[in-house]
């Protein structure tokens, strides 16, 4: 197994130099010149070669690409056009906001997509199949920053229940130990910031969550469905083992293995609806900071987050195929029958 | 008597109209006593047992008749109380032993469940029980065995640990639905000798369910023969093999390859096909195939009637009596 996450881990390295010329070219190609939004449009041209000759952005691009990977080899993503700030400690300013959503959105996604999905495939064809593969379509077809507007506009434009932006009351903004608010809130035992922070999540992570929650709950009621058919259920039955029991403990169990890799892909995907999220709720995360800084061609930022984006997509299915061989024991990545 | 079927009816509603699977079945089975029940594939064997069982899954449902075990109707049970007596009193092993395990769990784990629904005793006697009960189905190092996943066992081995399964809690009837199917041959023999041991063992008594009249020869003590959800012939083992009366028994056995008939005549064959469930021929059921075919076969059903204690439906005997079958 190790040997197996090693390698893994080994073929990171080409998807990531991939993932690094792609953005690379495509900033380079398709956004503006930064330089006159740098410098103002009023900005005389010899200080716009100025500035350009000291970003580097006047050598060839085969050498702009060298000195951006070879910098990002030994860690150092460049620094922002504009904050004159390391890249990197940009990012991970913003990040903790970013993984707080997204992993709250997977977590009410699972949740609720694995609920409804069971029950969709154990009532089949009932009122609540049909009222929930309602749901999980709308779920699907809906744009995100729509729901998001709807969802602002009903519960903090006339209900007035929950805030529409930002990730805390600035007054309870608990001292920063990992940046997620949550876990700090509770580290510094404050209750009070922690139930702020939980209602700034409620509507961006569920707007986030709807989608995945969907497509999680089409997936588990179609592996639910093939998994009752099987002759080991029947076999369960005929233990005299009890139906709740047959469903809980033999059909989900098999039933949630290919769910494990939905799940995986979504909270990858999660991570690109989290920049349409963001900016929706005003969320202080990678996202909207990266929409931003598209808009700006601040360059560097863009290439850095993009990179990082891929580097946790990776890891994270890696982490898929190491929970699938716990689920299923007929796997073994070490011997090689496989 | 340990369990009575009476005038069992299945059905499976379909769009397009009603499949009679079982049709006004009804026979017994004793205490300790193997019966068979034989017939091809839609014959309507397996959806006897799974109706015992009360497993049938929708469209399927039982329209009519009793079954009664130990003079309980399970038919009038709920689920709940069915599932005191499923794996408990009533168990049962399928034809698919690569697919009737759980992947997931461990061999030890699948059998544990069995006894701990049933038995109110602690892991650690199930566990005992459960290696107990493996090396009498004859699992080498049953210890270590029971820790496997059903994937690193064989065919057989599985099937041992389905009846282990299955026997973990005692039962009075077990059913083994075409147990023997998905097995090579010397494994084949290897699990009905078990399921004789087995028999011999606990004194329960088994439901044998087969397409394979070998099989049926070797360990039942009484055959019953099914056609398109009719019983068309009952008897016990050897006057069904030594003499079969309805055409449709008398066609299978001829059509089993006798390894010393030295004639160079092809191997006999029933001809045409089972009938469409939907559209049945009117009359007997085997009219169309039945080489006796006569014209009042065609027009009504007729019924099982027994002479000498063999049962048969057919109209070539209606006439006969006790001393005319030993003349013919």
């Amino acid at each position: 197994m190790l040997k197996y996450i090693f390698k893994r881990i080994l073929m990171l390295i080409p998807v990531l130099i991939g993932v690094s010329i792609i953005v690379f070219l495509i900033m380079r190609v398709f956004s503006p010149d930064p330089a006159p939004i740098v410098l103002g449009q009023h900005a005389t041209q010899t200080a716009v070669e100025v500035w350009r000759q000291a970003n580097g952005l006047n050598d060839p691009i085969f050498l702009q690409y060298y000195h951006f990977i070879t910098g990002a080899l030994t860690g150092d993503l460049g620094t922002s056009f504009y904050t004159k700030m390391p890249v990197l400690k940009e990012i991970f300013s913003r990040f903790p906001a970013t993984i707080e959503l997204a992993v709250v959105a997977i977590m009410l996604a699972s949740i609720f997509g694995i609920l409804i999905g069971v029950v969709s495939a154990v009532k089949k064809n009932s009122i609540f199949d049909n009222a929930g593969m309602l749901l999980a379509l709308v779920g699907v077809s809906m744009p995100i920053f729509w729901l998001g507007i709807l969802l602002i506009i009903f519960f903090s434009g006339t209900l007035h229940w929950l805030p529409s932006s930002g990730r805390i009351n600035p007054m309870l903004q608990p001292g920063s130990v990992t940046g997620f608010y949550l876990i700090d809130s509770l580290i510094a035992g404050n209750m009070d910031a922690f139930g702020d922070a939980l209602r700034h999540l409620v509507l961006p992570a569920s707007a986030l969550a709807m989608y995945s929650m969907a497509i999680i709950a089409r997936m588990t009621r179609s592996s639910m469905l093939e998994t009752l058919q099987q002759d080991y259920i029947r076999t369960a039955r005929a233990k005299g083992v009890s139906e709740g029991r047959v469903i809980r403990k033999h059909a989900l169990r098999n039933g949630l293995i290919p769910i494990v890799t939905v799940i995986g892909l979504q909270l990858g995907s999660l991570l690109g609806g989290a920049v349409l999220t963001e900016t929706v709720f005003s969320w202080p995360g990678i996202g909207s900071y990266t929409v931003a800084c598209i808009l700006k061609s601040d360059f560097p930022v863009v290439q850095g987050v993009v990179l990082l984006i891929a580097f946790v997509f990776v890891l994270v299915n890696l982490l898929v195929d190491v929970i699938y061989a716990f689920l299923d024991p007929r796997i073994k990545y070490s011997k090689k029958e496989g | 008597m340990l369990l009575e079927v009476k005038n069992l009816r299945t059905e499976f509603k379909l769009k397009r109209g009603t499949v009679r699977a079982v049709d006004d079945i009804s026979f017994t089975i004793d205490k300790g006593e193997i019966l068979a029940i034989v017939g091809e594939s839609g014959s309507g064997k397996s959806v006897t047992s799974l109706s015992i069982m009360g497993l049938l899954q929708k469209p399927g449902r039982i329209a009519g008749g009793e079954i009664s075990f130990k003079s309980q109707d399970l038919n009038k049970m709920s689920q709940k109380e069915l599932q005191k007596i499923r794996g408990n009193q009533i168990s049962m092993i399928f034809q698919e032993p690569m697919t009737s395990l759980n992947p997931v769990w461990r061999i030890k784990d699948q059998i544990m469940e069995n006894i701990m629904t049933h038995m109110k005793i602690s892991k650690k006697e199930a566990l005992a029980r459960t290696i107990e009960m493996l090396d009498t189905v004859g699992i080498p190092s049953p210890a270590e065995r029971a820790n496997d996943y059903p994937h690193q066992m064989s065919g057989g081995m599985r099937q041992r640990v389905m009846t282990a399964m299955a026997l973990s809690c005692e039962p009075e009837l077990l059913i083994a639905d075409e147990p023997t199917t998905a097995l090579d041959v010397t494994i084949q023999a290897q699990i009905l000798e078990l399921l004789y041991q087995m028999r011999e063992k606990f004194h329960m008594a088994v439901l044998l369910i087969t397409h394979d009249l070998g099989v049926v020869s070797e360990a039942a003590d009484r055959v019953i023969v099914m056609y398109c959800g009719k019983i068309v012939e009952e008897a016990d083992v050897k006057s069904l093999f030594s003499q079969p009366l309805h055409p449709y028994t008398v066609g299978l056995l001829q059509s089993i390859p006798q390894i010393d008939d030295e004639s160079d005549q092809r191997l006999y064959m029933i001809k045409g096909m089972v009938p469409n469930p939907l559209n049945m021929p009117p009359g007997c059921y085997f009219s169309d195939r039945c080489d006796s075919c006569m014209e009042r076969c065609t027009q009504e059903m007729p019924e099982l009637q027994e002479i000498n204690g063999h049962k048969v439906r057919c109209f070539l005997y209606d006439k006969a009596k006790e001393g005319e079958l030993s003349a013919k």
